[in-house]
């Protein structure tokens, strides 16, 4: 039995005290190309005190129903994003990833894919889930790349889904089933 | 897609409003050979009044390891009693099932069998559980019968756990996997 | 169509409020059938009592209401006003003009005869001359071939398909993405016969 699940080779998912998160991701969210890189929804920042409320809520629901984690790195234990799955896994054994690495040093490093292949992990050998999903948008090809080295397959766009800077942007789906994650894993 | 993951051979299996299953319950109740069969809390009788507040407060709750289900008969449509599931782990994807019914004189009749195969279907089925487990008490044999009949093994004995007039009893715990449920071929087709 | 157009009215079916008194008996009946449950939702499908019904009823209202991201009508008879189901634009994204539909026809007996060809041609006004959308998405399972043909005949696109993202009855099912962009609605419709005398 694995005990380092949420260990990876560069980074480490860790829950911890909403206000501590709260305070770092309040910062990334005033990039607003961090936002429209990641929520569809349109970018406002909230305060600190709407995204402690909003990841105690989370931290309060049992069973856990939204696996939110804090991306640290292994070296210097820096918080550089976070990852969580989402959705009703029940009874279907499928949720939806998302990722974000808001400390924009951080990006390229590689703390993405790595935080990926744990929540992969996690995924598949403690929650049992049958499949990964994922969306993203057209306009973010560094996360479709890194998507698609993880292991996640291409499985259809939404045409014209979203509107930003007066055109419009597919969105992107895809998704990596259980056997397919068991045939990559190497570790 | 099947249309009829509730219905059986004699039942169906329904959700009914807390004032109907509030007179039932509070009827059953003051049979206490049948609480007896049922539970291992000593008996206490609420007023119907009681159980429909109880019931009530339990829909507001989102309670995901539990799902309850009302017993009626095809015919005639008579609430006879009750089945569900409760300590559901949706990651390990195994439960415990509990079915009693309240009307005696449907006992012995097959209804219970039914009733139980068609939760079964549902858990199987719907649910997508790996396995089905339930707790029987050692003097309620014509259950025990009726479990073994729809598939479920025995899996263990609980030694002496309870204490009812002046004896001990065990309770045992029997369980029935997807795989086994499948080759029995109860209701699959 | 012109500002006069009725909305709401067909010429079998109207789109209409929950009836809070009448409705949740009828619809309660119809949750005791679960493959119209598994048709509209990937949660365990679950029948519901009328008391049940009728606080959902009351949470839809208040969704309607507060979110104001999600636009609910029943369907029912033009001629005696019996409800036979429902249809639904829901998670409305304003800055993208973009939402989901869901439709239902409740009782498998009122299938086919056209009730939900017209309520989905309504909501599809609706949804583009009324809410100015942009693109109306639909998810149906793999398991229910009636639902995407039915969508498909009115030009829904499929676009993504999530590999056996549902279990049922012991088979894996895909879960299927269909689209449609008002530029394709209006192009199609570019001989809509739907007059003026309602």
């Amino acid at each position: 039995m694995d005990t380092n699940l949420l260990h990876g080779s560069l980074v480490r998912l860790a829950v911890e005290e909403p206000k501590i998160n709260a305070e770092v991701y309040a910062l990334w969210n005033r990039d607003s190309e961090f936002m429209r890189l990641l929520d569809a929804e349109p970018a406002y920042p909230p305060s600190v005190k709407k995204l402690t409320e909003l990841i105690q809520k989370d931290q309060e629901k049992d069973p856990a129903s939204f696996y939110l984690f804090a991306i640290r790195t292994l070296e210097g234990d820096k918080l550089v994003g976070y990852i969580g799955l989402d959705g009703e896994a029940f009874p279907h054994g499928e949720l939806f990833v998302g990722i974000a690495i808001g400390e924009r040093e951080a990006w390229g490093k590689g703390y993405g894919t790595d935080a990926m292949k744990v929540i992969l992990r996690y995924a598949f050998q403690e929650l049992n889930l049958r499949r990964v999903s994922l969306d993203t948008f057209e306009y973010n090809p560094r996360a479709i790349r890194s998507y698609e080295k993880a292991g996640f397959v291409h499985e259809g766009r939404a045409r014209e889904f979203l509107h930003r800077e007066g055109r419009r942007w597919d969105l992107i789906f895809m998704g990596i089933l259980r056997e397919e994650w068991l045939a990559k894993d190497t570790s | 897609m099947k249309n009829d993951l509730l219905t059986g051979k004699l039942v169906h299996l329904t959700a009914e409003n807390p004032e109907v299953m509030a007179e039932c319950f509070s009827r059953w109740n003051q049979d206490s050979e049948w609480l007896r069969l049922l539970d291992t809390e000593p008996p206490r009788l609420f007023s119907q009044k009681n159980w429909k507040e109880w019931l009530e407060k339990n829909l507001e709750k989102d309670e995901r390891d539990r799902i309850f289900f009302a017993i009626r008969t095809l015919e005639g449509e008579t609430l006879i009693g009750f089945t569900g599931l409760f300590d559901l782990f949706q990651q390990h994807g195994d439960t415990l099932v509990a079915i009693a019914l309240g009307e005696r004189k449907f006992w012995g009749n097959g209804y219970g069998s039914d009733a139980m195969r068609v939760m079964l279907r549902y858990a199987f089925n719907e649910l997508n559980l790996h396995r089905v487990g339930l707790i029987v008490f050692e003097y309620n044999p014509r259950a025990i019968r009726s479990y073994e009949k729809v598939g479920f093994v025995p899996e263990g004995r609980v030694r002496g756990a309870m204490l009812r007039d002046g004896r001990r009893w065990d309770y045992l715990y029997m369980g029935i996997m997807r795989e086994e449920w499948l080759a029995k071929g109860i209701m699959t087709s | 169509m012109s500002i006069d157009t009725q909305l709401f009215e067909g010429k079998l079916i109207r789109l209409a409020p929950i009836d809070h008194e009448k409705d949740p008996e009828v619809e309660s009946r119809w949750t005791h059938d679960l493959s119209l449950s598994r048709a509209l939702w990937r949660k365990p499908a679950m029948p519901l009592s009328v008391t049940q019904m009728k606080k959902k009823y009351e949470a839809i209202e208040k969704e309607v209401d507060e979110t104001k991201r999600c636009f609910h009508f029943t369907i029912r008879g033009r001629e005696d006003n019996r409800l036979l189901g429902f249809v639904r634009i829901e998670g409305v994204e304003w800055t993208h003009s973009i939402g989901s539909l869901k439709l239902a026809i409740g009782d498998p007996v009122e299938r086919g005869k056209g009730y939900g060809s017209e309520a989905l041609q309504l909501m599809l006004r609706f949804a583009f001359s009324e809410l100015n959308l942009y693109r109306v998405s639909v998810v149906v399972g793999e398991d229910n071939p009636a639902a995407v043909k039915f969508f498909t005949r009115f030009g829904f696109v499929e676009e993504v398909r999530r590999r056996k993202a549902l279990v049922r009855d012991g088979q894996t099912w895909d879960s299927i993405h269909l689209g449609l962009l008002r530029d394709e609605w209006l192009a199609s419709n570019s001989k809509e016969e739907d007059g003026d005398e309602k």
